[in-house]
C-alpha cells in the first residue's frame, strides 16, 4: 500500500515537474522544475530497488547538470529571464517531435505490455560488483561512445564560447 | 522496553530514530556558535562572551558567576535574538526563492546523516553491527550526491535577494562548491579501493571502511590517515572548501562582499544559513573520521573490542560488553573526535587568513585536483600490486 502510494506521489512529482520545465516561461522556475522531476525520478529508482542509480541520478543531474543550467541562466539574465517567441523553425521542429512522442506512445501502447516481472538489470540492487563489471565488459562500446559524443559536444561548446567571446572583444 | 520499541511500526521507528540524531546535532550547532566565539577569544588572548546570564543562575555563589564567564547564556540570548527579531522581507526580492533558500540550506545538511553509521555493538559472535538510520551500501557516493544538493540554497538565496554583491556571492560559492567536489571524490577513492578486497563483495558504505581499521596486527590497526596521508590531507582542505570555512570563506567575505548571499537575510531565516553550516561541519567531520581516522574506535591499533575486552577485564562488571554500553561508548567516542575535528575548524579559522578568490580557484584545480589524481594513480598501482 505504502510502496503505491509512493509510487504515485513520485510518478505525479516526475509527471508534473516535466510538464512544468515545458510550460514555464520563467528559465529559473523552468530549472526548478527539472530539478523536481529529477528526484520524483530518482525516487521511482528507489522504489525499484535501484539504489546506484538513484543516486548517480541525484549526484550528476540534480548535483552538477542543473546547477550549472540555474548558474548560466542567472549569469546570462539576472532579472529572470524571458523565453524568446516562437518562430516558424521552432514550430516545425515542435511538430515534428511531437509526432515522433505520439509515434513512440502509440507502439508502447500497442507492443509494450510488460507480461511479467523482468529479471534484475545490471544497474538494480546495490551489486556494485555486478554493474561495474556489465559497464566494462556488455556495455563497454555504448560506454565509450557516449563518452566520445560528449567529447564531441563539449568541443563544441568550447569553439562556439570562444567565437562569442571574440566578437565581444571586438566590438 | 526495548521489545516495546521494536514492536512499534517501522516508519514510527525511522522518525524517533530521526529525531533523536536531529536532537543531538542542532544543540551541537548552537553549542559550536558559542565555541566559535570562546575558541576566538582564547586565541585573540581577550575574554571573549561572558555577560549574559539569568537572574536566578547568579544569584548562586561560585557556580553562577562560573557560568556567567563561561559565556553559556549567550547561546541562549542569540537564539532568543533570533527567534522574536522582525523577520523582516525586502521589497526587491523574489519572494518564493527567497525563503526557499534557507530551507533548502537545511534540507540536505541533515539528509546525509541518514547514511552515516555512528557507532556500532558487538553482535552476538563479537563481529560488529554498525548503528545508523539507514547504512546503505553506497553510503559515501549518498553523502555526496545529497552533499551537493547544498548549492542550490546558495545559488538561490543570491539570485532571489536581487542585488549585486549575493548574487556575486552566489556567483562564487557555486563554482567553489562544485571544483571542490572534485578532488574530494577524488581522493576518498583509495580507501575505497583497498576495501574492496578481491573475494569480498563490493561496498562503498563507511562500516566496511571501519572494519578495515579495526582488524588486529599493526597494518590491519593502521588508521586510514596514516596509509594515506595525502588523501586524508586532499580531503580534509575540500572538506574546508565545501563547508565555506576559512581560509575557503571567500564566499561571505564581509570586507569585498558586505555578506555575500544572506547579506538580505536576517533573523530566523538567516539562522537556518547558519546551522546549516554547522549541521554540514558535524557531517563531514564524522565522514572524515570513519574515513581517515578509525571511526568508533578508540585509538590506532586499539579498536573497539579490545578496549571493551580490556575494560570488561580490569573492571569485571558484566554490562561493559552489554551491546547498549557498547553502542554508547562508541557514539561516545566518535562524538569526541567530531568535537574535536569541529575545534579544529575553529583553530583554523582564527589562525590562517582568508584565501584571495582567485588563489582559491588556483589551488583548487591547479594543485588540489592535479594531486588527487596523481595519489589516487599511485595508490590504485600499489593496491593492485598487494592485493594481486
Amino acid at each position: 500500500m505504502t510502496a503505491n502510494l509512493m509510487f504515485y506521489v513520485f510518478t505525479a512529482l516526475t509527471a508534473l515537474g516535466a510538464l512544468g520545465v515545458v510550460f514555464n516561461r520563467n528559465t529559473v522556475n523552468a530549472a526548478m522544475c527539472f530539478l523536481l522531476s529529477l528526484v520524483g525520478l530518482a525516487g521511482l529508482f528507489v522504489l525499484l530497488e535501484a539504489y546506484l542509480l538513484a543516486v548517480l541520478l541525484v549526484f550528476v543531474y540534480a548535483g552538477a547538470v542543473v546547477t550549472l543550467f540555474l548558474f548560466i541562466v542567472m549569469l546570462l539574465d539576472v532579472k529572470g529571464g524571458r523565453r524568446s517567441p516562437f518562430t516558424k523553425g521552432t514550430g516545425l521542429a515542435a511538430t515534428v517531435a511531437a509526432a515522433l512522442i505520439a509515434l513512440g506512445l502509440l507502439s508502447l501502447y500497442n507492443h509494450g505490455r510488460i507480461a511479467a516481472a523482468l529479471p534484475a538489470g545490471p544497474g538494480s540492487g546495490s551489486s556494485l560488483k555486478g554493474y561495474a563489471y556489465q559497464l566494462f565488459t556488455t556495455y563497454l562500446l555504448p560506454v565509450q561512445i557516449v563518452g566520445f559524443l560528449l567529447l564531441m559536444a563539449m568541443l563544441g561548446v568550447i569553439v562556439i564560447s570562444k567565437r562569442q567571446a571574440g566578437t565581444e572583444d571586438g566590438k | 522496553m526495548s521489545d516495546f520499541f521494536f514492536n512499534l511500526p517501522v516508519i514510527v521507528q525511522g522518525f524517533l530514530k530521526g529525531l533523536a540524531v536531529i536532537c543531538v546535532i542542532f544543540p551541537i550547532a548552537g553549542i559550536c556558535s558559542m565555541a566559535e566565539r570562546k575558541i576566538a577569544a582564547w586565541i585573540q588572548d581577550r575574554p571573549g562572551p561572558n555577560r549574559a546570564i539569568v537572574p536566578w543562575i547568579a544569584w548562586i555563589p561560585f557556580f553562577g558567576t562560573f557560568l556567567q564567564r563561561l559565556g553559556l547564556f549567550h547561546v541562549m540570548a542569540d537564539g532568543g535574538k533570533m527567534l522574536f527579531k522582525e523577520d523582516s522581507l525586502p521589497g526587491h526580492v523574489k519572494k518564493f526563492y527567497f525563503v526557499l533558500a534557507p530551507i533548502l540550506a537545511m534540507i540536505p545538511a541533515l539528509t546525509t546523516v541518514t547514511v552515516v553509521p555512528f557507532g556500532a555493538y558487538l553482535g552476538a559472535t563479537g563481529q560488529i553491527v554498525p548503528l545508523g538510520l539507514a547504512p546503505l551500501d553506497i553510503g559515501i557516493l549518498a553523502v555526496f550526491a545529497v552533499a551537493s544538493l547544498g548549492v542550490y540554497s546558495l545559488i538561490l538565496a543570491g539570485w532571489a535577494s536581487n542585488s549585486k554583491y549575493p548574487f556575486l556571492g552566489s556567483v562564487r560559492a557555486s563554482a567553489q562548491l562544485i571544483s571542490y567536489e572534485l578532488a574530494m571524490t577524488l581522493s576518498v577513492i583509495p580507501v575505497f579501493l583497498w576495501i574492496n578486497a578481491p573475494g569480498r563483495e563490493a561496498t562503498l558504505g563507511f562500516a566496511r571502511v571501519v572494519e578495515f581499521q579495526s582488524q588486529a596486527g599493526f597494518w590491519g590497526g593502521t588508521w586510514f590517515g596514516f596509509l594515506m596521508p595525502v588523501s586524508a590531507f586532499i580531503f580534509l582542505v575540500a572538506l574546508f572548501a565545501e563547508t565555506n570555512r576559512t581560509p575557503f570563506d571567500t564566499i561571505e567575505s564581509e570586507a569585498d562582499l558586505v555578506g555575500s548571499f544572506h547579506t538580505e537575510y536576517g533573523a530566523f531565516k538567516w539562522g537556518l544559513f547558519f546551522v546549516a553550516e554547522y549541521s554540514h561541519m558535524i557531517v563531514g567531520s564524522a565522514v572524515f573520521i570513519l574515513l581517515f581516522f578509525g571511526g568508533w574506535n578508540p585509538l590506532p591499533w586499539v579498536p573497539l573490542a579490545t578496549a571493551v575486552g580490556w575494560l570488561h577485564h580490569l573492571t569485571g562488571w558484566a554490562f561493559t560488553v552489554h551491546p547498549l554500553f557498547v553502542g554508547v561508548c562508541s557514539i561516545a567516542i566518535l562524538l569526541v573526535k567530531v568535537l574535536g575535528m569541529l575545534f579544529l575548524f575553529m583553530w583554523v579559522r582564527w589562525t590562517v587568513p582568508r584565501f584571495r578568490y582567485d588563489q582559491v580557484m588556483k589551488l583548487g584545480w591547479q594543485r588540489l585536483l592535479p594531486l588527487a589524481i596523481a595519489n589516487l594513480i599511485f595508490y590504485a598501482l600499489a593496491i593492485a600490486f598487494l592485493q594481486k
